[in-house]
């Protein structure tokens, strides 16, 4: 008798489920058209612009630089170049995730090395990126090395103070709880620190893949390497050509690739979000 | 090789305890000069005001803290549950438990079958699937007991668990303490602030003075399980207590 009325008390102690989002039909339209609509209306007012007949000789309104966009698709240049780019992204990220991650652990353990090196982190962090450049061309020459360089030290400082920040921020009550149960050392870092950190350390990764992707964009207007199209190379032969059609082109496909990692991101955070139960609606 | 530990007498020995926090003129004596033994198997209710104390000592009891002076001697192995059910809010109900059970060696399919056995002593089965944002709070407290119990403690250490709870949900679970306890022959130590909650599970109820934290007097609590929070002898002692606590806090207003 006890144990039904403890049922019954848990049953009327659970949320009320919350109305889920319908269905993936609908879910999917509200996801869309806010976006679509803010699409449609930087075009708008990009037309607009072009209609003022502001700047009319080197501004193509948007029906022209889509098209060119379009034509440029069909030819096998600008994948090779996406390509490219993407190719040296995740290299340089990967490389930055693994470094920052050492460092990060390293740091956040070791509490000398955190006093000598902690805040030297922030000060690289602080550090604009292209500043880098000129140094990683003398040291490297004008390789793919020295933009990959840039990259690891752009990103790498975030990933590393991201997950500084997790293991500082551990719940105290939840290490008092771990130790207790025995989880000692390593064992401690894998199944309490490291998983309680996974939110500042996921943070951390979209600011760094940030920091990568300026780096690397900004590496390929500076480090021309010949016989290799990137993105960067496009932009900047454009640039030269004065086809302006072509670079707003390019333009629109850094930005399209940049919001497309970021969602990645922000769909990662928001699991992990609703996993801990920290979303609003439950 | 581990029998010697689990035939050792479990139990708990505090020899002329004292504990001072920090040094010089800022220091602050939490206990002063406590003794106590807890017999196995016996359930101990410490109780006092705010400064007396109960959560220092429980952490000396747990190794988390070294006592200033005096010796703390436990036999066997010590869970502690908080007034926050310290879940790790990665994991389901389930993986709260077994991750416990990890920390002690248990194997992969063991872990789940022990899991899910602990999950039907709290009578929580269908829940384990369940993060715990999603259970209320006397069913995340539950799911803590879980853990403790999946320790294999032969000391359980309760701060307040009680504390953050429903009236009618905390009379469900001192009824759950009961029936578990019974069973498994655990020496608990459950400090409160909640005279009522100490006569109704306490086997004795130990009074503590605030600054410095003294034992002041002991009770014995003679009355049968199961016990009702609401009956007459319970409220009774507790009367009588809660007099003398009020006596002790008064002190400090002069």
């Amino acid at each position: 008798m006890a144990s039904n009325t403890l049922a019954g008390l848990d049953a009327l102690d659970l949320d009320v489920p919350a109305r889920g989002g319908g269905r993936l039909g609908y879910r999917a339209w509200a996801w869309l058209w806010p976006k679509a609509l803010a699409v449609a209306l930087v075009i708008l007012a990009w037309e607009l612009v072009h209609l003022t007949g502001w700047k009319k000789y080197v501004l193509p309104g948007p029906g022209v630089t889509l098209s060119n966009l379009w034509d440029q698709a069909q030819t096998g240049l600008l994948w090779h170049a996406i390509r490219t780019t993407l190719e040296r992204a995740v290299i340089g990220f990967a490389l930055a995730v693994l470094i920052g991650m050492v460092v990060g652990a390293l740091v956040s353990r070791i509490p000398p090395l955190r006093a000598a090196v902690g805040s030297m982190i922030t000060a690289l962090q602080t550090m604009p990126s292209i500043a880098w450049f000129p140094f990683a061309i003398i040291l490297f020459g004008e390789t793919t090395s020295a933009i990959l360089f840039v990259i690891v030290l752009g990103a790498a400082p975030s990933i590393a103070n991201g997950l500084i920040t997790g293991v500082d921020y551990t719940p105290p009550l939840l290490l008092k709880a771990g130790t207790l149960m025995g989880l000692r050392r390593l064992s401690l870092y894998r199944h309490l620190i490291l998983p309680a950190s996974l939110p500042s350390f996921v943070a951390g990764l979209k600011q760094g893949w940030a920091f990568a992707w300026r780096s690397l964009l900004a590496g390929e207007l500076l480090v021309l390497i010949a016989n290799q199209p990137s993105i960067g190379v496009l932009l900047s032969t454009y640039q030269a050509q004065a086809d302006m059609a072509s670079t707003v082109a390019i333009m629109i496909v850094i930005l399209v690739l940049g919001l497309c990692v970021d969602s990645a991101f922000g769909a990662a955070d928001r699991a992990i979000r609703r996993r801990w139960g920290l979303t609003g609606t439950g | 090789m581990s029998t010697a530990v689990t035939e050792a007498p479990a139990a708990v020995t505090l020899s002329a305890v004292s504990k001072v926090h920090g040094h010089g003129r800022g220091a602050v004596h939490a206990l002063d000069q406590v003794s106590l033994t807890a017999p196995p198997g016996e359930f101990t209710c410490l109780i006092g005001a705010s400064g007396c104390g109960k959560s220092t000592l429980l952490s000396l009891v747990a190794g988390l803290d070294k006592p200033t002076s005096g010796q703390v001697t436990v036999g066997g192995r010590v869970a502690l549950m908080f007034q926050e059910p310290g879940l790790f809010p990665w994991l389901s109900a389930a993986g709260n438990i077994e991750v416990a059970l990890r920390a002690r060696g248990v194997g992969r399919a063991e872990r789940k079958r022990r899991a899910a056995e602990l999950l039907d002593v709290v009578h929580l089965g269908g829940f384990g699937k369940k993060q715990p944002h999603e259970l209320s709070g006397g069913m995340r407290q539950r799911v803590a007991l879980a853990r403790a119990l999946a320790q294999d403690a032969d000391v359980l250490l309760m701060d307040e668990p009680f504390g953050a709870l429903d009236a009618m949900t905390r009379d469900f679970l001192h009824d759950e303490l009961d029936r578990i306890c019974a069973g498994r022959n655990l020496t608990v130590l459950f400090v409160t602030h909640n005279v009522r909650e100490a006569v109704r599970l306490g086997d004795r109820v130990i009074l503590l003075s605030s600054r410095p934290g003294r034992i002041i007097a002991e009770y014995p609590v003679p009355m049968q399980r199961p016990r009702r929070i609401d009956s007459a002898p319970v409220a009774q002692l507790a009367g009588t207590i809660t007099d003398r606590l009020r006596e002790q806090v008064g002190r400090h207003g002069k």
